[in-house]
Order: C-alpha cells, then sequence, then structure tokens
C-alpha cells in the first residue's frame, strides 16, 4: 500500500453555538492515496464545501485529525497553513475567481509572487501552465475579454502553475455551459493522468463525476458511500474545441 | 519578497486609477497648503525683516505722546521737540551718528501739469543720512539753503515717475514742483528703496525743515526726532542718556511720566517679524489639520478598499499569502499613496508659492525644513492610517472573504 496523502478521521466542523448550532461535518474518515482523481458528490447542504474547505486548509476541523503527507494541519499555526497551500495545493473554484482588469499572465503568476520566485522564473513557468491548458497567446487578456471556460482554464493554469501535490475544484464546472464543463474536465483528467497530481472535485453531475476513478458521497455530513469508479470517462471521448488563438 | 510586495502594491495602485487619484487627493491638498502658507509667511516675515533694515540701522524715532499712547502726529497737548533738541541731543550725547528734526505734511505736488498726492517732508540733510537714502542724481541742500529754508527740494523714485516721467531727460532735475502756494526746484532725486511695510517710502518729498515750518505748518515744532546711533555704539545706554536729556529739557519732574516715547528700529523690527511668525504658524497649523483630514480620508478609502476587495483578499490568503504579506501589500500601497500625494503636493506647492509671492511682492522664501516635514508627515499618515484597514484585511478568514461578493 503506497503512503497516504491525506487521512481524516473523525473530522467534524460545527458553525454557529446554542440554538444556531449546526453539526456540517459528523466525523469523517477519508483517505486519499497520492495519483488520485476523486469526485465528491450530495444533495446540496451535505457538507461538500465544508469538507472541501478543510481539506484545502483553509478552515480548521472542529474535532478529529486531518493528516497531510503524515503532518498534523489541525496543529498548524494561520501562516503554517499558507505555506502549506502555496506549497502542495492548488485551488479552482466555482466563481473562477481572478483578479479583475489583471492580465491572464499576471493572474496565473500570482501563487508564484507569493513563494518569492523572479520575474523570469514566473513568466517562463506561466506561460507553460497557460500552455498547458490550452490557453497559449492569450496571455495579456483580461478576465473580461475571456469566455467562461477560458477564464476557468485560467484558473487551473493558476492552481498548477505552482506544480502542486493536490488541486482542489469546489464545482469548477458549475458556472459552465456542458460543452466547457467537458473541456474542463478533460484538462482536469490530463493534469491527473500525465503529471500525477491528485485532484479532488465536487461536482453535481453524474456525468462530470464519471471522469474520476472514485466517487464520494456525502449525505447529512457524513460520507453515505465510496466506491471506485470502474470505467472512468477517457480523454478520447471528448476533444477540447480547439479555440483560435488571438480572438474572443 | 519586500520587492515583489512592493511591485503588487504598485500595481494595484495603477489598476484603479480613479480610486488612487481620490485617495491622494486630500493629501496633496494638505501638503500644498501647509507648504503655501509657511512659505509665504516666511517671505512676509523677511520682506518685512528687509524694508525695516532700509528704514535705517541703529535707527531710533522719538515722538512726543504719553507712554502707550503712540502719537500718530504727535500726542494731543503734549509738547513737540524744536530745532534745538536735535542740535542737544548730537551735541551732548556721544555715540549719535546723525539727529534730524523731521515734520511732515500730506499734501498735493504739481507739476508739468500732473499733480500727485504725496507726504511732504521737511528736515536737515541729516535725514539722508538716518534713513539711509542714496542720491539718485542732483545734490544735497546747502547750508544756506537749509538756514535760509530756500525753496529747494529733493523728490522719491514715485514722485519722480508720476510727475516727471516722460518729459525730457525724465529726472525733474532744474524743474519747479508746486507744493500748496509755493514752488521749489528740484535738486535731487533719491535712489528708490521700494515698498515697505509702512507704505511707499519712495512716495516722498523733501524740503529743509524751516521751508516747511514757514510755507505750510506756520510752526516751529517739530514732531519727530529721528537719531541714528554710530556703528557699534551701546544702544540701551545711548537710550537711557536720550531719555535723561529729553526728561531736562522738557522739565519733567521725578515722579512725571515720560511725554515722549522713543522707537527702536531694531525692536520695531522683532517685534514685526514676530508677528508674522506667530501669523504664518497659526497658517501653518491651520494647513495642517487639512492634512490631517486628507489622512483620515486616506484611512476611509483604505477601509472602503479593504471592503471592496475582501473577495481579493480571500484568494490571496487562499492561494497561500501569509497574513503579514496581505498587510505589507496593502501598508505600501497607502505609503506609496499619500507619498506621492506628498511629492505632487510639494510640486504644486512650489508652483503656488511662487506665483503668490511674486504676487504679494514677498520674496519667495523656500523653506526645505517644511517640505521635507510635510512629506515625512504626508508618508507618516499613510503608515498610521493604513495600517489599520491592512491589519483588518490581512487578519480575514479566507473562507469568509472568498464568500464574499
Ligand atoms: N459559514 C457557515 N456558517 C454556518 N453554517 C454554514 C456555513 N457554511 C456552511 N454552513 C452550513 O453547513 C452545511 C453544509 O454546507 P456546505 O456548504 O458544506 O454544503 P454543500 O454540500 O457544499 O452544498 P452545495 O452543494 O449547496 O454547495 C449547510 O447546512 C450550510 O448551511
Ligand atoms: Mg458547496
Amino acid at each position: 500500500m503506497s503512503e497516504l496523502l491525506i487521512q481524516l478521521r473523525g473530522v467534524t466542523k460545527v458553525y454557529g453555538s446554542g440554538q444556531a448550532e449546526l453539526l456540517a461535518l459528523k466525523g469523517i474518515d477519508l483517505d486519499i492515496e497520492p495519483g488520485e482523481f476523486v469526485a465528491i458528490m450530495g444533495p446540496s447542504g451535505s457538507g461538500k464545501s465544508t469538507a472541501m474547505n478543510i481539506l484545502g486548509c483553509l478552515d480548521m476541523p472542529s474535532a478529529g485529525q486531518y493528516l497531510f503527507k503524515g503532518a498534523h494541519v489541525e496543529a498548524l499555526s494561520r501562516d503554517q497553513r499558507a505555506r502549506l497551500r502555496r506549497r502542495f495545493l492548488g485551488f479552482v473554484f466555482q466563481g473562477f475567481n481572478l483578479l479583475a482588469r489583471t492580465s491572464a499572465q499576471e493572474n496565473v503568476e500570482l501563487p508564484l509572487l507569493y513563494r518569492g520566485d523572479s520575474a523570469g522564473v514566473r513568466r517562463a513557468a506561466a506561460a507553460k501552465a497557460l500552455q498547458a491548458v490550452g490557453l497559449g497567446g492569450w496571455e495579456d487578456h483580461t478576465p473580461a475579454e475571456l469566455s467562461g471556460g477560458q477564464q476557468q482554464r485560467v484558473a487551473i493554469a493558476r492552481a498548477i502553475v505552482t506544480a502542486p501535490a493536490v488541486v482542489l475544484a469546489d464545482e469548477p464546472t458549475g458556472n459552465l455551459d456542458t460543452q466547457r464543463s467537458h473541456e474542463i474536465m478533460a484538462l482536469l483528467m490530463g493534469l491527473n493522468q500525465d503529471q500525477g497530481i491528485t485532484v479532488l472535485m465536487v461536482t453535481h453531475e453524474p456525468v462530470m463525476a464519471a471522469y474520476a476513478r472514485r466517487r464520494v458521497h456525502f449525505l447529512d455530513g457524513s460520507i453515505a458511500e465510496d466506491v471506485a469508479n470502474t470505467h472512468p470517462t477517457t480523454a478520447a471521448l471528448v476533444v477540447p474545441a480547439p479555440e483560435p488563438a488571438g480572438a474572443i | 519578497m519586500l520587492y515583489s510586495v512592493f511591485m503588487l502594491a504598485l500595481r494595484s495602485i495603477l489598476r484603479n486609477l480613479l480610486r488612487s487619484f481620490l485617495t491622494i487627493l486630500g493629501i496633496v491638498i494638505g501638503v500644498s497648503a501647509v507648504i503655501t502658507m509657511v512659505t509665504l509667511g516666511n517671505g512676509a516675515t523677511q520682506s518685512i525683516k528687509a524694508q525695516i533694515s532700509g528704514l535705517g540701522t541703529n535707527l531710533l524715532m522719538v515722538r512726543p505722546g504719553q507712554r502707550g499712547v503712540p502719537g500718530g502726529g504727535g500726542g494731543i497737548g503734549v509738547a513737540q521737540f524744536s530745532e534745538a533738541d536735535a542740535a542737544a541731543i548730537l551735541s551732548q550725547i556721544g555715540g549719535v551718528a546723525a539727529v534730524a528734526p523731521e515734520g511732515r505734511a500730506s499734501l498735493t505736488v504739481v507739476a508739468n501739469g500732473r499733480n500727485w498726492a504725496t507726504s511732504v517732508i521737511g528736515s536737515s540733510n541729516a535725514w539722508f543720512a538716518t534713513g539711509n537714502w542714496k542720491l539718485a542724481s542732483g545734490r544735497l541742500f546747502t547750508a544756506d539753503e537749509q538756514l535760509a529754508g530756500a525753496a529747494a527740494c529733493l523728490i522719491g523714485e514715485t514722485v519722480r515717475r508720476e510727475i516727471f516721467d516722460g518729459t525730457v531727460g525724465q529726472t525733474g532735475l532744474g524743474e519747479h514742483l508746486r507744493v500748496r502756494k509755493f514752488s521749489c526746484t528740484v535738486i535731487g532725486i533719491l535712489a528708490a528703496k521700494g515698498q515697505s511695510g509702512m507704505g511707499d517710502q519712495d512716495d516722498t518729498v523733501v524740503v529743509p525743515l524751516r521751508t516747511l515750518q514757514r510755507r505750510v505748518t506756520g510752526s516751529v515744532k517739530v514732531a519727530t526726532l529721528l537719531i541714528s546711533m554710530q556703528e557699534g555704539s551701546d544702544g540701551a545706554r545711548l537710550k537711557a542718556s536720550l531719555k535723561q536729556l529729553l526728561r531736562e529739557r522738557r522739565n519733567l519732574a521725578i515722579d512725571d511720566d515720560d511725554n515722549f516715547n522713543i522707537f527702536d528700529t531694531q525692536q520695531l523690527a522683532e517685534t514685526l517679524s514676530s508677528t508674522t511668525q506667530v501669523l504664518t504658524t497659526l497658517l501653518g497649523a491651520v494647513a495642517a489639520v487639512s492634512l490631517l483630514v486628507g489622512g483620515i480620508g486616506i484611512m476611509n478609502i483604505m477601509l472602503v478598499s479593504v471592503t471592496e476587495r475582501t473577495h481579493e483578499i480571500g484568494l490571496r490568503l487562499a492561494i497561500g499569502a501569509l497574513e503579514h504579506e496581505v498587510l505589507l501589500q496593502f501598508l505600501i500601497e497607502a505609503v506609496v499613496l499619500s507619498a506621492l500625494g506628498g511629492v505632487v503636493g510639494i510640486v504644486i506647492a512650489t508652483a503656488a508659492s511662487w506665483g503668490l509671492s511674486s504676487l504679494m511682492g514677498v520674496p519667495y522664501a523656500f523653506d526645505p525644513f517644511i517640505n521635507l516635514l510635510s512629506l515625512a508627515f504626508s508618508a507618516g499618515i499613510g503608515v498610521l492610517f493604513g495600517y489599520f484597514p491592512a491589519r483588518r484585511a490581512a487578519r480575514m478568514d479566507p473562507i469568509e472573504a472568498l464568500r464574499h461578493e
């Protein structure tokens, strides 16, 4: 058995207190090995985003243990978690979350800036990441000049530019039409297969979850089902429509 | 690290030019107001000092009048001076360079078909010495002219300009100038002294004292005695013996108050310039309040910008920015903005105070200290008022911040 990348043990999350107290996670156990592609599914309010935030070291469990590469995340300080994020994690959000009035290039460079990389290193890495998501030649476009699918690809480039161990994506296709969604999924799958990046993805859509090799179903703050996907959709089935560079 | 955070801050400023401009507006106004006020005030002080020293160095001015009642034209009912007083002072008090009895009348003079209201002064040649006057052309009075009260006069530059500009020779030398019922021959032109705190010193016509007494005032009294001291003489002692002599000559009993006042131009200069300095400080303080208001403006905009940019802050924190890096970025933004405001303020202030001082006729007194102080102060305001919003931004919970739309 390979060494575990992520281990959740009895993780709970409580929001509010007193009357308004809400148990969003009711003691989750979850193991994730390096190189997995996991789809997290479940009805609205079942605790998927809460679990993702904890997995992404953005939020702390109320109780229980979270081991990332064997280190206890719940014992880390705010800045230590930030350093862990900048080193090992990449995020893709439903709302893209790109900086407005800022070129794709600069958006992608942002995480490298906080790592203290020099301008030359940043430029090369960002160009490579944009190339990898099929946006070579779009470096100078601002989010306003890009389509939703393109924006999400810039966001994915930003997530992978630091060569992270894990990419966490909370409903990455939630704001996109079906065609764009399949392109994004193909991208994520490619990252997982070609670069060995572990991908954790929340999605409502079974079609998108079908790309993953494992599905975890949340129900009311607990994991109801955790199954392997025996026949994941393969990249060959969906070919991203090539977009001409330089045009909108 | 510092460099890249600095670049981040700079980019964020450039990305939001209008917001940046509005942020620094208060600082620009504050800094330029402070510097302009102080520079103009300093210029006014300098010019007053210069003009008073132009009145004559080490000059004493004696006028009749009760203590605390400075006689405008001599206290009413108080004995005036006479020519004999002047002679006595010169002969009996050591260290005196020159004594000039002075009488004045405001009159209209006529010549060359033009008239001009001016101040006619009756005195002796000593008057030119006490007032540091130089001749532009012509000559002073002769002894005979002074004794006989001859119809001869010297005119100041302003009178020459108003009456004789455009005539042949321009100077008016040898021309006849009509002063009330008599006319005098212009024998000399005084070199210009320029504007002073007490009005235009060049706007004057000087005749022998006796001429003024006989033909204008009709009295042998003298309203003012001007006394210039020799270089290096002891002013306090000279003033004391002058006071003693005048008390004797005016028959004052031991317990009588002085019925004359001695003014000292040195003192006058100090009093006046300390007044303008107080005024400068006051104006500077008022302007400093506007600078403070500008600082609060920065804080306000920074707070708004933190709220506006909550989402962005959440994103930066999520992708691995440390608390102090976000703090630093916002702090640098605030400092760069307010320092920029300071620099722009200095540029505007330099232009404004240069223009205004030439408009007001005072010298442009550049004060490096106040410029540096305002710059440091505005940068300091940036640190102070940028810090709290920045700290709020940096301490934000990344999830909460990200959820913020
Ligand atoms: N910051 C919060 N404060 C209080 N309650 C919260 C907070 N965040 C989430 N919750 C609650 O916790 C529960 C789980 O929320 P969560 O966002 O994890 O659900 P989800 O599975 O991601 O749902 P969705 O599919 O709609 O995104 C919900 O009942 C939600 O109302
Ligand atoms: Mg959710």
